[in-house]
């Protein structure tokens, strides 16, 4: 046990830097997500055309070779922002298109007939979009959105070798440091993880009941 | 999550590889950091005989033998993406150990080690011995068999060649340092200095982010080092003086009766007859790295 309770101020730095990656990389893919996702249904073809480029090329990728592009590709072209927003950047785009997905089924599950209703009543599709369908949509779609950030939770770890000094990074220095408690660094480490990812479900859990209870 | 550590290291290998790649198209044009060693043959013992129930005696019998070593330090342990074996200073010792075997070079068979699964491998006994950059320590000699140390190496730190503000480890506070993922090296210069720790799956991966200026510093063993800022001089350089000791040693299963004995002979034979002199001139030498006193050897347990 050594290794977690001497170093467990390290691995609560790590775990920090993981949740600072969580929540600027899950902030970037909602938004995107959520523009993208009314791209795709938007009534404007080359709107509808961009969306779907969007997700063929971000949710068709590797996570892994968004990293290298931004990693390797960006400085070339002279844009060299800090590894905490190259993350952020590849991961809240990669996520995005997840996003994007789900909320489109949200938006789908909607009757055609609310947002005809709204257009009928004059509001443009902007506001149908968001005083009508895009709240409903949202509702919809908590238990996939949650799916989404758990997968973004753990695909974070990928930051250890790319400069970040998360939890998985920490995990890996006390592995090379503490070779006979292997077990006892990786269930740790483990846990810390499950914690947040518990912390999401519930989280959407209780989002899932409070909205149900308004409809 | 055994699963899903595994499935990192399938991607951190895949990544490894791809960069890997990439590293070497630049590295094809006649360059001489990472000290081809083709030329290093020790001589191979006749009939090598060890007493019945050692490991060295089935090694021997079996005739043939695999070695652990790293794939991707100049130098040090180096393999091309062009080349079937590694070369480098770790290699070559693996020459020395094999051929006192009776094991002549083309039987050995190489593996890469990465600095995460050298224990197991010596665990499971995917190799019969690691020589892979492999500092000695109290905590790995609990789980896995030592010996040597048969280099003496320091942490030394790259900087770009025109950056004044680093001169030595002490310059290094809240500056970012690039290492490779849990190597002691960047935790060295994180606790005791005070960098913001930036690791990495590669040295050269560190070295392309110094490049680009997204890393202050590239810290680890002079030695790696050295290779670097031969192959670039315009771009970089290393400053200061070695500030940590490491004790590079000869892994092997610590159940495997009278290894120790055996690797200590062979290397108090080796700083003797002038081939671990020859094998660290065809490596590390080749890098204008100069050559250090032998080492003394620690007791065997």
């Amino acid at each position: 046990m050594d290794a977690l309770t001497e170093n467990w101020d390290l691995i609560l730095d790590g775990f920090l830097n993981t949740l600072q990656l969580l929540l600027g990389a899950g902030a970037l893919a909602l938004v995107v997500g959520t523009l993208i996702a009314l791209f795709r249904v938007s009534p404007v073809p080359v709107l509808r055309g961009t969306g779907a480029v969007y997700v063929t090329i971000f949710r068709n990728s590797p996570l892994l070779v968004l990293l290298l592009i931004t990693y390797y590709g960006l400085p070339q072209l002279g844009i060299n922002p800090s590894f905490y927003w190259k993350i952020i950047l590849a991961m809240g785009l990669y996520t995005g298109a997840f996003v994007a997905e789900s909320l489109r089924s949200g938006i789908n599950g909607i009757p055609l007939g609310q947002a005809e209703a709204s257009r009928s009543l004059g509001f443009t599709f902007g506001q149908s979009m968001t005083q009508v369908v895009l709240p409903q949509a949202f509702r919809n779609v908590v238990p996939p959105l949650a799916s989404v950030f758990i997968a973004l939770t753990k695909n974070t770890s990928l930051a250890m070798s790319f400069g970040v000094a998360e939890a998985a990074f920490r995990m890996k220095g006390l592995v090379n440091d503490y070779a006979t408690e292997r077990w006892t660094i990786f269930i740790g480490i483990a846990l810390g993880y499950i914690i947040i990812v518990e912390a999401i479900s519930l989280g959407a859990a209780l989002l899932e009941r409070r909205w149900r209870a308004e409809r | 999550m055994k699963i899903r550590r595994t499935k990192i290291a399938v991607i951190a290998a895949a990544a490894a590889l791809t960069l890997a790649g990439c590293g070497d198209a630049g590295n094809d044009d006649g360059d001489n950091g990472d000290g081809g060693s083709d030329g290093f043959s020790p001589e191979v013992v006749e009939d090598a005989s060890f007493d019945d129930g050692t490991r060295m005696a089935e090694i021997a019998k079996d005739g043939k033998v695999k070695i652990g070593v790293k794939f991707d330090q100049p130098g040090i342990g180096f393999k091309s993406a062009t080349s079937d074996t590694p070369t480098g200073f770790d290699p070559n010792m693996g020459k020395i150990l094999a051929a006192k075997l009776g094991i002549p070079a083309d039987k050995i068979e190489w593996v890469e080690t990465i600095s995460d699964n050298r224990e197991p491998f010596l665990q499971n006994n995917t190799v019969d011995f690691v020589i892979a950059s492999y500092s000695i320590t109290d905590e790995r000699r609990q789980v896995v068999g030592q010996a040597g140390p048969y280099y003496v190496t320091g942490q030394q730190l790259l900087v770009a060649a025109d950056d004044d503000s680093i001169n030595g480890p002490d310059d290094l506070k809240g500056k970012k340092v690039c290492s490779v993922t849990g190597s002691t090296s960047i935790k060295t210069v994180e606790e005791q200095y005070g960098a913001t720790p930036a690791g990495f799956d590669t040295y050269s991966e560190c070295v392309e982010q110094l490049k680009t200026g997204s890393v202050d510093a590239v810290t680890t063993d002079g030695a790696i080092l050295a290779g670097y800022a031969a192959e670039d001089p315009d771009a970089l350089k290393v400053v200061g003086e070695p500030f940590s000791e490491e004790r590079y040693g000869i892994g092997y299963n610590k159940d495997a009766a009278g290894m120790c004995e055996f690797i200590n002979t062979t290397l108090e034979g080796a700083f003797e007859d002038g081939e671990w002199e020859a094998a660290f001139d065809d490596s590390l030498g080749k890098g204008g790295i100069d050559l250090p006193e032998t080492p003394t050897l620690d007791p065997c347990p």
